[in-house]
């Protein structure tokens, strides 16, 4: 049996007496874009953190790629990519060593990395910037060649925590072309976002308000559900029925 | 291991691209050992004496060959009458003044004794305590010998003659360079330590790493290994000065010596992680690292006021200072040439607050990631 890429039972994470995470369940499909929307302080952050295997649980259970998320988080790091918020390269270390870094440490072997670095650099048409520092790069690359480089081990997941902050519209319009590129691939994408118009970009889409899911479905079907024009609305009537303000 | 070895040299990527970084842990240990060792000394070197005194009495002028062939003395003049002492000083031309009394030799030999006056210039008065009681030493070995040679025997005096072992010059590096050993060694790994993690920290790519497979321990080490050998090279660089640049000898064993480095190079970094644990950015760590390392090493440590002149209080409260103890231990392997059975206390002390700092540091460290 195929299991589904992310499924997640009643998971729970408390900090002291707050709880960040409140009894959350959900499946994200293999192959699928899954949005993770929620204001600031909604708790994706944590969910998505305790997913990579960086936290882990106060209750509850789930596996990522077929791993338990409780006991085999070593075997969920090495099929999973993830690119942060905060720009995912080393600014003092050149693009090369960027990728052999990354390759190194999700243990490709030198002749597999020597490949990758080729494919890469031509991919992104970097080949003259590759002994530059990354951080000289502008912006639009430098994301583009950190989600390359979070795919460098072909994981089965991506996790992008809100990857496209701070950039133009048209930036992250071609930088979606890559997310899209990845998904047709095979590679499962669960990606947080501040911006409403790529939620509209993914196949389904979560919603945290408190740190429950307050709503779970395609872009399509809660636009018809909550008779909004478009995800932003949605998101508004969700976020605006739990008694929240709207962060962005 | 693949992994780990490509997060090693990461890490050295970063400090050899980081030019602070670089100017802090090569360039730094030199200075200190140059800047202390040359500007900073309250030591016997180079003194200038003036004489008075009859030259045609041979006792005075074997007195005065001894003094001039020491290699700490140098007989810089003759002044002809006591009244002249002032005069010499206030034109800064001697550090101390030898004057002889009258009949020196033939008093020596009849009555039995003879005077000499030793003055020095106590506007400065650690180095003229230090200077006149080096040529007191001087001095009176003339007379010992001088004694032997006319009566045939060692003669029996009460004089005390206080002899410094291990440092008769009393030279002020013997007390810097294990003390500067012990700053730079705490300064390059915990220092070097908590900055390099809570930059990670601060631009968000510690998390990178910790969600890599690299297992978070491993990349503590591999974080760690960098300044470990920088640290490596500064130790011996520092005692190559020493040796060549300062003349502080190396007495005991060199494995001894590096083997309780190592030991202190341990509980700095463990420290390190400790105060990149606390810290939220780096300007705390640095200020941390500043307040809470550096300055109580200098203080409590010996290398410029004496542990033994402090309150009690104070006293207890240096020991809890890893520092003393690496100094200590290096004070008497390198200086006095001692052997493990002499620092043995030391050692086990500085081993367990290296064990006790390692494991509270990494048990922070793991709880914080959860």
């Amino acid at each position: 049996m195929v299991s589904d890429a992310v499924e997640i039972r009643n998971l729970t994470k408390r900090f002291g007496d707050f709880t960040a995470v409140d009894n959350i369940s959900f499946n994200v499909r293999r192959g699928e874009i899954f949005g993770f929307l929620g204001a600031n302080g909604a708790g994706k952050t944590t969910a998505m953190r305790i997913l990579c295997g960086l936290s882990r649980p106060t209750s509850g259970e789930g596996t990522v790629a077929g791993y338990d998320i409780n006991t085999q988080q070593e075997k969920i790091k090495r099929r999973i990519g993830y690119m942060s918020q905060k720009f995912s390269l080393y600014p003092d270390l050149t693009v090369r060593e960027n990728i052999r870094l990354f390759g190194g440490i999700y243990g490709l072997k030198d002749k597999e990395i020597k490949e990758k670095t080729d494919t890469l650099l031509s991919m992104l048409d970097m080949r003259q910037e590759r002994d530059k520092f990354a951080g000289s790069l502008p912006l639009g690359w430098k994301q583009k060649l950190a989600f390359s480089i979070a795919m460098i081990h072909d994981p089965e997941i991506i996790f992008l925590d809100e990857p496209t902050g701070g950039v133009d519209p048209e930036t992250r319009r071609r930088f979606w072309e890559m997310i899209y590129d990845a998904s047709e691939k095979g590679t499962t994408v669960f990606v947080t976002t501040h911006y409403m118009d790529e939620a509209e970009y993914c196949d389904r889409v979560s919603v945290m308000v408190d740190g429950r899911i307050a709503a779970l479905d395609s872009p399509e079907r809660l636009k018809e559900m909550y008779r909004a024009e478009n995800m932003d609305e949605v998101f508004r009537t969700i976020v605006g029925r739990s008694g929240k303000e709207d962060s962005r | 291991m693949r992994e780990f070895a490509a997060s090693v040299v990461k890490e050295f990527l970063h400090i050899f691209r980081d030019r602070r970084t670089i100017l802090i842990a090569m360039v730094m240990p030199v200075v200190q050992i140059i800047l202390f060792g040359f500007a900073v000394s309250t030591e016997v070197n180079d003194v200038r004496v003036v004489f008075c005194g009859d030259m045609s009495d041979p006792a005075i002028r074997n007195a005065v060959d001894r003094m001039d062939n020491n290699r700490y003395l140098r007989i810089t003049g003759r002044i002809d009458s006591p009244d002249e002492v002032e005069g010499v000083f206030r034109k800064n031309r001697a550090d101390a003044i030898v004057l002889f009394g009258r009949d020196f030799g033939s008093g020596l030999v009849q009555p039995g004794h003879s005077q000499v006056r030793i003055v020095g210039d106590g506007s400065d008065p650690n180095t003229a305590q230090m200077i006149t009681s080096y040529i007191k030493g001087v001095l009176q070995a003339e007379q010992t010998d001088f004694s032997i040679s006319f009566t045939g025997e060692k003669k029996t005096s009460m004089t005390p003659v206080v002899q410094l072992m291990y440092n008769p010059a009393m030279k002020s590096s013997y007390n810097f360079v294990p003390g500067v050993m012990g700053l730079i060694l705490m300064l390059i790994c915990s220092m070097m330590t908590a900055v390099s993690i809570v930059r990670e920290k601060e631009t968000g790519t510690l998390e990178l790493l910790l969600v890599s497979p690299v297992r978070p321990l491993w990349i503590i080490v591999s974080k760690m290994i960098p300044y470990l050998v920088l640290s490596a090279v500064n130790f011996i660089s520092i005692l190559l000065l020493s040796h060549y640049v300062m003349e502080v000898p190396v007495n005991g064993s060199i494995l001894l010596l590096s083997a309780a480095a190592l030991v202190f190079v341990v509980t700095s970094l463990a420290l390190g992680l400790l105060i990149s644990v606390i810290s939220p950015n780096q300007r705390t760590a640095l200020l941390i690292c500043g307040m809470g390392l550096t300055m109580p090493t200098m203080i409590f440590s010996g290398i410029i006021f004496p542990c033994e002149s402090m309150p009690e209080i104070l006293q207890w409260f240096s020991d809890i200072i890893p520092a003393k103890w690496f100094i200590i231990i290096v004070k008497k392997v390198m200086i006095q040439g001692s052997g493990l059975a002499s620092a043995a206390k030391e050692m086990l002390i500085l081993t367990g607050m290296a064990a006790v700092l390692l494991a509270v540091s990494i048990k922070s460290f793991r709880t914080r990631l959860q």
